[in-house]
Parts: structure tokens; C-alpha cells; sequence
């Protein structure tokens, strides 16, 4: 692998720029791995990169239908942010947030991770009091939180509509400086070179289309390019996730719905961290690029259309415009929508299954954005030692008949 | 944007009056402290999700404020019927993929496109066929 540095792009500007090395292979499928990897976004890429980095598991394939990060990976919002209030979901991303901190470095690849801290905004004494709660939990947890009024919410952000006259007044916030944004693409693209130089398999354009199940052990997957032998399957497929699991002959708690996001035309420097509101219902950021990157709710029916109502994009834009009255002119440029895996409680799956040897890592809904370096790296673990980590066994898909769920609505509810 | 047919209002009204209330059809446990923690599970937390034809239950919220049912796609997002509680869907993913074969369209045995309404394979929207295949 080419390493890149500035040395480097000061020597391939005197070849024009003309002989810069391909990011990974194109390489035919093999008849066998030791493990597959289903969904090449963002979390399968990890994985396969920490089990090649960490645990030396290099025969490894990552088998994409579409293009690298084609799926929720590169059309998301891209807020990272570990203020969750139960411990288990707290571990989790807390986890991940560590390695972000990292993350250029460790992949020699800039993935703009930009900690310019993130708000969740309270509109009403209930929300305060929530707020109250899960950051006093965040803290307790070692992570960086903080409680601010509506003065301190006006100071870090000026141009919000921060007084008692708007229709939901802002009376304060927790305050992650910590969190932030980075660029979703890169870190798909990252983690794929990475995994590609230490002898990772990327096949994209394949699909997986069944699996090989022999005396209830995984043996292999169907693919449209003919069958693929593996020890070990792990499915990372977000909104297709339940159906990948009927093909091997069970249930997921989760279903499948539209989520939309949207970006504005660029605009000089105006915003400079992340404002999110569960309770009208926007949350916004201004990319590098200068467009400001608006996310909506989901639409409540189920969807796999990648695509969402009409109606949903103008409650959000209402709600941005109620906060942000100077954005009202502002036009939008693009929309677009993924198909989010949202599960009961909030939480991800990562869990064994029914079959042995097929591991899933699902139901990120719509916030698994975040999470992507943490939940690769606890998911190779698994893979590798055939057994859960200890961050990810409270996630199994047991809980929803123990009953033992991680109830994160509260802290997480639709925002992101 | 979704144009639904009201089977209580017997009109057409536009989306914004109604809510998605989830997959239609789904039975309470006669005696649920009866029930074992799997059957209990199973009829809290665990939904079909079909990709494809999908029973949902729907309420006209700003309207008559009843209940009622749709069957719709859920990759084209095709209305295919409404119908009141109580009642049977008269269109399912079988009587679709039964249609589409007669008129010379391929259904789908596994593979799938992102985008269009191209009917899901039989065999996984068919409960009694959730076996794994080898
Ligand atoms: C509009 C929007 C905004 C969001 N905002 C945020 C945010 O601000 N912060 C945050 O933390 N999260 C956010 N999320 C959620 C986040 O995007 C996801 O949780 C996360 O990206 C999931 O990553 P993944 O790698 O698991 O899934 P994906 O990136 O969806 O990857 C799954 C891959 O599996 C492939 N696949 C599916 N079926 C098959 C098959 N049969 N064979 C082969 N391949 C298959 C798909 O093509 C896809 O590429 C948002 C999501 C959306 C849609």
C-alpha cells in the first residue's frame, strides 16, 4: 500500500497526479474464505479491516451488491456523537469515539473527523430534565458532557433563534464538545484500503442471494457470481438485514423505513458545530464544502425505496427554520433517502444466530453512523474468537425474550 | 406522496391525514400469562418486513379517525388495496407474483434491484417457507 503524507502529493504533483496508485483491487471471488463479510458499508469495512489488523484473519471477503458505501454509509448525516444514557449503549460508543480520535492516523487516510461538539437542544422542562439525567449518566461513564442554558446554547450558536418568543423556545441543551462530524465516504473508502492492503477481498456488484446451511452450521452464501464457501458469515446489511435473515430461516426484530436527508446550496462559513432537536424535529450542520447538511425523521411506513415523502422533507425544513430564521431563503440543492433498520428499543443487533457461524450486526436504525469504527472493531473480535466481546453481548438478539433491552428512546428517540 | 383511499370516508385524501400504525393483522395471545417469553417476544418486537407486499394497519387521523387497512409494496410503495378491519386482504404476495408470471414478468428468486416494483420471490414472503436453503 502506497502510504499517503504531504511528501507524497508534493511528488506526484511533478507527475501530474497521473500515477497514483488504485485504492484496492478488483479481485475475482476465491471458492472459500475463512469468513464473509455481507454489506460493504461502512461497518462491514471495518470489520474486515480489524479482523486482517487485529486478529491476523486475513482470508477474508467483503461482498457488496452495490458500491462501497453505497448504502446508509455515504448518505448520512455523518454526526458523531457517544452521549448515550444506559452504560451498555454508553460502552458502545464511547468505544467507537475513542478510535475516531484515531482513526487518520491508524488508516493513513483523512477521514475529516471534525470535533466541533454537538448540542441536543430541550424545549420544555421535560426535555431539560432529561437532559439533566443523561448527562449526569454520561459523566458517571467518563465521557464529556455538560448542561447549558439557553444563554449558553446562544453564546456557542448566534444566529439560532435562542429567544421566549419562537414557537418552541430553547431553554438549554447537553453539550458534547467532544462529538462532531466526519466525512462518510472517506470512511468507508479508509477502512476498504486499509482492509485491501493487509489481503482483504472487495467484491462489489455481488450479491448475496441465499446461504449454504449444512446440519444447521453456515458453510458458504449464494451469490449472483456462483456460490462462495466460508467457516464463518457475518451480515452487515443494515435496511436489508431482515431479509438476509429469512433467506437463512429466521425472524429480526426490526423493520425497515425511509430516511431522508438533505443539503443546501454552499454558503460561507455560518455554523460551526452540530444542532440537533428531537423535539421539533431537525438537526443540522455545515459541511466543509459550505452546505448545510439537514437530516429529517423517518417516514413511519416501512420502505425499502430509498426514498421518502414529500411531507416529511417540509416538517423538517419547518422545524430548521423555526430555530435558524436567517436559513429561510436558503435553497436546497439535493435529497436523498436510505433505508434505516430501526429496532424496538433503539439499539443495535450484534449477536450469534440460530445458525452456527452466522453472526449478524444489524438494527443501527437511523445513528449506527457514529458507531462505525467501534461496532467493526467489537464485531471482529466476535467473529474471530466465535463468541461475543463483552461490549456487544448485552446487544444479542436474545434480549427481546429475556426481555433485557436497552432502552435508549429516551436518550436516542429518532435523532441521530 | 401518497393518495389513499378511506374505506370508512369512501374517498381519496391526501396522505398528511393519515398515520402508519404497523403490520395489520397481527393477533394478541388469547392468554398472554400463558404465554412463554418466546411467543411473547415474538408477538411484541418481532415484525415480517417483507420487502415487497406488505398488510399495514393505517389510521385516518384528521379524518373519521378509523382504522383501517392497506396493502401496499414496500419497494414501490404501490397502494394495491385498502380495506376495512376486520376484513381479508384480497391481494398478497402470492396472487402478485401469480399475476406477474402470467403477464411474462420474471419473479425475482433471490436477487432483487434497489429501485422499482419488481415482486419479491415467493418463496420468502410465503411464512410457511422460512426454512434455510442449502
Ligand atoms: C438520511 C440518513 C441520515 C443519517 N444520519 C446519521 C447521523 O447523523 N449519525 C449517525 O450516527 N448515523 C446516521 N444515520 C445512520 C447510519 O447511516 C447507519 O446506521 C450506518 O451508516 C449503517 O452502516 P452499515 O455499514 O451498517 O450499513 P450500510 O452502509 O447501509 O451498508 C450495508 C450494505 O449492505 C449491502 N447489502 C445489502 N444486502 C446485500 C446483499 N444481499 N448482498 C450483498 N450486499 C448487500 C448494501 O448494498 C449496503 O451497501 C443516518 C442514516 C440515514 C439514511
Amino acid at each position: 500500500m502506497q502510504r499517503y503524507s504531504g511528501f507524497g502529493l508534493v511528488k506526484h504533483a511533478l507527475s501530474h497526479h497521473e500515477n497514483w496508485q488504485r485504492q484496492w483491487r478488483n479481485p475475482t471471488p476465491k471458492k472459500e474464505y475463512d469468513v464473509i463479510i455481507v454489506g460493504g458499508g461502512g461497518h462491514g469495512l471495518a470489520t474486515a479491516y480489524y479482523l486482517a489488523k487485529e486478529h491476523g484473519i486475513t482470508n477474508v471477503a467483503v461482498i457488496e451488491k452495490g458500491w462501497l458505501g453505497g448504502g446508509n454509509t455515504a448518505r448520512n448525516t455523518t454526526i458523531v456523537r457517544s452521549n448515550y444514557l444506559w452504560d451498555e449503549a454508553a460502552a458502545l460508543y464511547e468505544h467507537s469515539m475513542k478510535l475516531w480520535e484515531g482513526l487518520s492516523q491508524d488508516l493513513n487516510y483523512n477521514v475529516m473527523f471534525s470535533q466541533r461538539g454537538v448540542l441536543n437542544l430541550g424545549h420544555t422542562l421535560q426535555d431539560m430534565r432529561d437532559i439533566q439525567r443523561r448527562v449526569n449518566a454520561n459523566r458517571l461513564n467518563g465521557i464529556d458532557s455538560q448542561v447549558l442554558d439557553a444563554k449558553g446554547v446562544q453564546e456557542l450558536v448566534p444566529i439560532m433563534d435562542c429567544s421566549k418568543g419562537a414557537r418552541y423556545p430553547v431553554m438549554g441543551a447537553s453539550w458534547q464538545p467532544r462529538a462532531g462530524v466526519a466525512r462518510h465516504d472517506a470512511v468507508a473508502w479508509g477502512f476498504a484500503r486499509g482492509a485491501d492492503a493487509r489481503g482483504v477481498d472487495i467484491l462489489q456488484q455481488t450479491e448475496v442471494t441465499g446461504f449454504k446451511i449444512l446440519d444447521g452450521r453456515i458453510v458458504g452464501v449464494h451469490t449472483n457470481r456462483g456460490d462462495i464457501g466460508a467457516k464463518t458469515v457475518g451480515c452487515v446489511a443494515a435496511g436489508n438485514s431482515g431479509v438476509l435473515a429469512k433467506m437463512a430461516g429466521f425472524n429480526l426484530p426490526l423493520e425497515s423505513h425511509p430516511l431522508q436527508a438533505l443539503v443546501s446550496e454552499p454558503l460561507k462559513p455560518i455554523l460551526d458545530t452540530v444542532v440537533m432537536s428531537n423535539h421539533v424535529h431537525g438537526y443540522i450542520s455545515q459541511s466543509d464544502k459550505g452546505d448545510l447538511v439537514i437530516g429529517a425523521g423517518i417516514d413511519g411506513y416501512l420502505g425499502y425505496g430509498q426514498r421518502g415523502s414529500y411531507s416529511t422533507v417540509e416538517h423538517t425544513l419547518q422545524a430548521i427554520v423555526e430555530m435558524f430564521p436567517i436559513f429561510s431563503r436558503v435553497r436546497m440543492n439535493r435529497q436523498w433517502g436510505g433505508i434505516v433498520d430501526t429496532c424496538p428499543d433503539a439499539c443495535p443487533i450484534l449477536s450469534a444466530t440460530p445458525v452456527k457461524g452466522l453472526f449478524f450486526n444489524c438494527g443501527w436504525g437511523t445513528g449506527g453512523f457514529k458507531a462505525t469504527p467501534g461496532s467493526g472493531h467489537v464485531f471482529a473480535a466476535s467473529l474471530a474468537k466465535g463468541e461475543m466481546h463483552p461490549i456487544a453481548a448485552p446487544f444479542s438478539i436474545d434480549r427481546f425474550h429475556t426481555g433485557a433491552l436497552v432502552d435508549e428512546h429516551g436518550a436516542a428517540g429518532v435523532a441521530h | 406522496m401518497f393518495h389513499i383511499y378511506c374505506p370508512y370516508c369512501e374517498e381519496h385524501r391526501e396522505e398528511e391525514e393519515f398515520h402508519p400504525k404497523g403490520q395489520a393483522h397481527i393477533q394478541r395471545p388469547a392468554d398472554p400469562e400463558a404465554c412463554s417469553d418466546e411467543a411473547w417476544g415474538d408477538y411484541l418486537f418481532f415484525r415480517d418486513n417483507p420487502r415487497g407486499v406488505h398488510h399495514e394497519l393505517w389510521v385516518h387521523a384528521v379524518g373519521c379517525r378509523k382504522f383501517f387497512n392497506i396493502t401496499r409494496h414496500t419497494v414501490s410503495y404501490e397502494i394495491l388495496e385498502t380495506y376495512k378491519m376486520g376484513e381479508a386482504p384480497t391481494v398478497t404476495a402470492k396472487s402478485v407474483s401469480e399475476k406477474d408470471k402470467q403477464a411474462g414478468v420474471q419473479a425475482a428468486t433471490g436477487g432483487w434491484q434497489t429501485v422499482g416494483a419488481r415482486p419479491e420471490s415467493e418463496a420468502l414472503n410465503d411464512a410457511s417457507n422460512q426454512g434455510a436453503r442449502v
